[in-house]
């Protein structure tokens, strides 16, 4: 603990651990206190403060030989009373704020130990101050005052702690050291027991606090500039600045140390200040002054010069002034070392500068405030307030004081409604932690006390979805000036385009678009964009499949905003409803979208995404935002009782993985779960029939509706780590995406039913129920089983049974892929699947190792020998079970 | 070696009295000494100096200090202190 640099008697070191431990025991006691108890020890402090404000400052004046007694006394009145107006409704101890819409509350923790340094500029009035924080934050004080104001300063903190005891404080609650030196301080700064260094005073004594490595509010030295700008109140201006520099002899290191002053004023200025009683000095005494208050060794002012009256400093220095001389102005023609008298002033020498333009006096403020002064206080008078913002821009200074006196300013409750203090933070410019005023909250460790809180979730859907055989009739509801029709080339063929036309009103203008039936590019979007221009359609009826009706979505997109930069729309993101790239929402030109569905698995007549390929910069373009979703869903089966049989079963099992993957989503919902179970049931039981006879009405109105209810599901509550495992190897070996999904699909069921390596970040969900959704899912499927587990099993087993009733390939090598070509793409298609965002809602976290295990179990096939991960899963249920 | 458990009740009042009259009677004791504290529910600084220097006494002797039903404010005291180390709690 003990600094071996130190090197402190044993007897010292004694004392000063008998002060620490005291110390320690009362800031151990004191937080049994309750805010009531603190609350009635602190107001007759400060009665007590305010009582024996003279009798403190004259005590202050006589020891030191510095500042005013009046000022000194109205000092330790601020320090009381006005820090107590602050500090008397403030919570301090247990719940201090509360915020319900956040579900946030804040809770009081003291420091414990606070090693506190006191100046010898404002020594009482700093222990007042310091004395009724502490206490009313239930902190302990060990006193390190200045050696030129200890008897004042031990007399305060007496006064202070006597009254504090009998009011309820615990013994011990304030120390002061003895006659002290540096090896104390370090020594004390160092302990272990000290919770926290408080040194108000000089450059020494705030780096030594912050190079101890304990927590510190090192508030030291400043260089207050002024901006007297030519629109200010003159006559307030002077008396203020008067008022502020003389204050306690200008011993507040807030105190106004150079005032810039417009060309224009410079000279009325002056002479303003001449008949309010200062002495306006010439070159030569101006010369002398810097020779002689500034140390020119070191830069900073003289010692002798601190809080002396300006008529003293004059007789010292030789200087004639008349006898009641308040202030000695200097005018200086720069700023820096070659200029002393631009530096920290505490005492009534004020410097002055001439600007030519607003823009030389910022510059010269800036240079001022630079030169010493960083973060800590800055004064302009002015009644413009784009001056009064730059000033503010341009000054780094954690008060900006605006028409108003600089030190008493700063202080704060005076002449503004900053907060009281005695201590000024001074930010990372002046070294310190903060540009606060300090005050209680400083004093306090803050404990966030933060309640679960539930994401606000949704369920959005078109606003109309009409469907069963002949729900293409309700276009006649929808009126329409112009009216496009997307459509691709094979549809028009065996004229679906004639029914739709035939169900739109006659009196409706209607063109057709033809685009290939393939994923839509850019050249296809901008044609269509074109033609809806051309047309100034205010309808669109995308009549097609998945990608037809994507490419309706983002002519749309395109159409409405015409500035819309795809590209940026697509950027990746976590959480929909905190995605950094916003859609745009000032439409160009309205048009309705009506999505009329002819395949059964997309659903993308209902859900808010749309795909296309960027071939001219060579990439894939997704975009997700429920401004895409269509406005009117059809979902009439008259159009897919054609479907080839594949088309048939890849649609199909990509609308089985919508529902299960939507069902087990960390963003499931019981909106989108009674969405996903009742598509499931509905594949399970309709897909088969529809695959072994196409031309079963039932069965495909019902896989058209199963498409669409599961589309919805996975639109709110998104998919999961099958899709993305689908994307990735669909890709690189020109799988569909249905019959990809298939391969992953038992592996993915079995994978999630087991216990996580890593769970998913959930807010909405109590507890993993993955497998329990599983289980509700065999249960609704009456496929039996008695546990969970069992029901799980028996979900894998059924979904294998029907991925082999419709004909689909049981593994990855049965379509021919080499095993050492598999494991030579393997490294990728784990890469491709972990960037994806599918899996992000998927209720397992996957991690690169497991994607690979899935991946080689679908390699291995279904219905065979257990998994790699089957396994795991297996013994890791046994280990949880045991 | 015999060992014996003797409970002493701690009132609210007079706990630095109570402790240090206990700390006197340590010697020549051996085993447990059981101090029953849920009548307590605040400690002042004279009673934490008076644990210090009943954890004292109890260290030069083959005695265990045993603070039986101690608030988790008075807990929290012995804590910062540094003093919970030196005795076992229970509940």
């Amino acid at each position: 603990m003990s600094d071996k640099t130190v090197t402190l008697s044993e007897e010292r070191i004694a004392y000063l651990e008998g002060l620490v431990r005291q110390a320690r025991t009362a800031a151990a006691v004191f937080t049994q206190l309750t805010q009531e108890d603190v609350d009635r020890i602190v107001k007759p402090m400060v009665l007590a403060g305010l009582e024996q404000a003279q009798y403190l400052a004259r005590l202050a004046v006589e020891e030191t030989k510095i500042g005013v007694m009046e000022d000194k006394a109205i000092k330790n009145m601020v320090a009381t009373e006005f820090v107590y107006n602050y500090v008397r409704d403030k919570r301090t101890v247990g719940v201090i704020r509360e915020y319900p819409e956040r579900r946030l509350v804040e809770v009081a923790e003291p420091i414990g130990v606070i090693f506190s340094l006191t100046p010898i500029t404002n020594p009482t009035s700093t222990v007042l101050f310091k004395c009724i924080m502490a206490i009313k934050t239930r902190n302990a004080v060990i006193f390190s005052p200045h050696p030129s104001a200890w008897r004042c300063c031990f007399e305060a903190v007496r006064i202070m702690y006597e009254t504090a005891v009998k009011h309820g404080a615990p013994e011990g609650v304030f120390t002061c050291l003895e006659s002290h030196n540096l090896e104390d301080n370090k020594y004390l700064m160092r302990h272990r027991d000290i919770g926290l260094i408080d040194a108000t005073g000089g450059p020494g004594a705030v780096k030594a606090a912050y190079s101890s490595g304990k927590p510190a509010l090192g508030v030291g030295a400043g260089n207050t500039p002024v901006y007297l700008e030519k629109s200010a109140n003159l006559d307030m201006a002077v008396v203020d600045i008067i008022t502020s520099k003389t204050f306690d002899n200008g011993t507040i290191c807030a105190s106004e140390q150079t005032v810039v002053i417009d060309d224009e004023i410079y000279d009325k200025t002056l002479d303003k200040f001449a008949a309010l009683g200062a002495h306006i000095c010439d070159e030569k005494e101006t010369e002398t002054l810097a020779r002689t208050v500034i140390d020119p060794k070191t830069g900073y002012m003289q010692p002798m010069a601190v809080g002396q009256k300006a008529t003293n400093i004059a007789r010292f220095v030789g200087i004639n002034v008349k006898p009641k001389t308040k202030l000695l102005v200097t005018p200086i023609k720069g700023v820096g070392p070659e200029h002393p008298l631009s530096m920290e002033k505490l005492f009534p020498v004020l410097s002055v500068y001439r600007a030519k333009s607003v823009d030389e006096a910022l510059k010269v403020c800036v240079d001022v405030n630079h030169n010493g002064g960083l973060g800590h206080t800055a004064v302009v008078f002015s009644n413009n307030e784009a001056v009064i913002q730059k000033f503010g821009d341009v000054i780094n200074a954690g008060r900006i004081i605006v028409n108003s006196p600089g030190s008493i300013g700063a202080l704060g409750g005076v002449y503004n409604d900053m907060v009281p203090t005695f201590s000024f933070g001074c930010g990372t410019g002046g070294g310190n932690s903060t540009t606060d005023n300090v005050n209680v909250y400083h004093y306090l460790n803050i404990k966030r006390v933060a309640r679960r809180t539930q994401a606000h979730m949704w369920f959005r859907v078109p606003n109309q979805i009409y469907f069963n055989v002949n729900a293409t009739e309700n276009l006649r509801n929808f009126p329409s000036r112009s009216t496009l029709i997307i459509t691709n080339p094979a549809l028009e063929a065996i004229g679906h385009v004639d029914i739709v036309k035939r169900c739109i009103p006659p009196e409706t203008p209607v063109r057709v678009t033809i685009i290939p039936d393939a994923e839509p590019d850019m050249k296809i979007v901008k044609q269509g964009v074109e033609a809806l221009n051309f047309y100034k359609a205010d309808q669109i009826i995308a009549l097609g499949g998945g990608s037809v009706i994507d490419a309706a979505k983002i002519m749309k997109l395109q159409y409405e905003f015409p500035d819309a930069d795809l590209e940026e729309l697509a950027a990746p993101f976590l959480d929909i409803r905190k995605r950094v790239v916003q859609y745009p929402t000032e439409k160009t030109n309205h048009a309705r979208l009506i999505a009329i569905s002819t395949t059964s698995g997309t659903g993308s007549e209902v859900t808010p995404f749309a795909v296309m390929t960027d071939k001219e910069r060579g990439f894939k373009v997704t975009l997700a935002d429920y401004s895409l979703t269509p406005d009117v869903a059809i979902v009439d089966p008259q159009f897919v009782m054609s479907m080839p049989k594949d088309l048939t079963v890849d649609t199909g099992v990509d609308c089985l993985t919508h529902a299960l993957e939507a069902g087990v989503s960390v963003f499931a919902s019981p909106y989108t779960d009674s969405n996903a179970m009742q598509a499931v049931r509905m594949v399970f039981k309709y897909l088969p029939i529809a695959y072994e006879h196409p031309q079963d009405e039932e069965a495909r109105s019902m896989m058209h509706n199963a498409a669409c209810i599961a589309a919805i599901a996975f639109s709110n509550a998104s998919v999961g780590v099958n899709h993305a495992l689908a994307h990735a190897f669909g890709a690189r070996f020109g799988v569909p995406h249905g019959r990809a999904n298939a391969l992953m699909l038992p592996h993915v069921i079995a994978y999630n039913a087991s216990v996580p390596t890593k769970f998913m970040p959930s807010p909405n969900q109590g507890a993993y129920v993955a497998h329990k959704k599983y289980a509700m899912m065999a249960d609704l499927l009456g496929l039996g089983g008695h546990t969970v587990e069992e029901k799980v099993a028996n979900l894998v087993k059924a979904t294998e049974q029907l991925l082999d009733r419709l004909g689909l390939p049981k593994s990855i090598a049965e379509l021919g892929i080499s095993k050492e070509e598999f494991e030579k793409a393997i490294p990728d298609l784990a890469k491709i699947a972990f960037d994806d965002p599918s899996w992000r809602s998927n209720p397992r976290m996957p991690l690169v190792s497991e994607i690979v295990e899935l991946f080689w179990s679908a390699y291995g096939g279904r219905g065979t020998q257990p998994t790699k991960t089957e396994t795991k899963a297996k013994a890791t249920r046994e280990m949880v079970t045991v | 070696m015999t060992t014996t458990a003797e409970l002493q009740k701690v009132n609210g009042e007079n706990i630095a009295q109570t402790l240090e009259g206990i700390g006197a009677k340590l010697s020549g004791s051996e085993g447990d000494v059981v101090l029953d504290f849920s009548g307590v529910r605040r400690i002042d600084p004279a009673a934490v100096s008076a644990f210090e220097d009943l954890a004292a006494a109890a260290d030069g002797r083959a005695v265990k200090i045993v603070l039986q039903g101690v608030n988790v404010d008075v807990y929290k005291v012995l804590k910062l202190a540094r003093l919970t180390a030196r005795f076992t709690f229970v509940n």
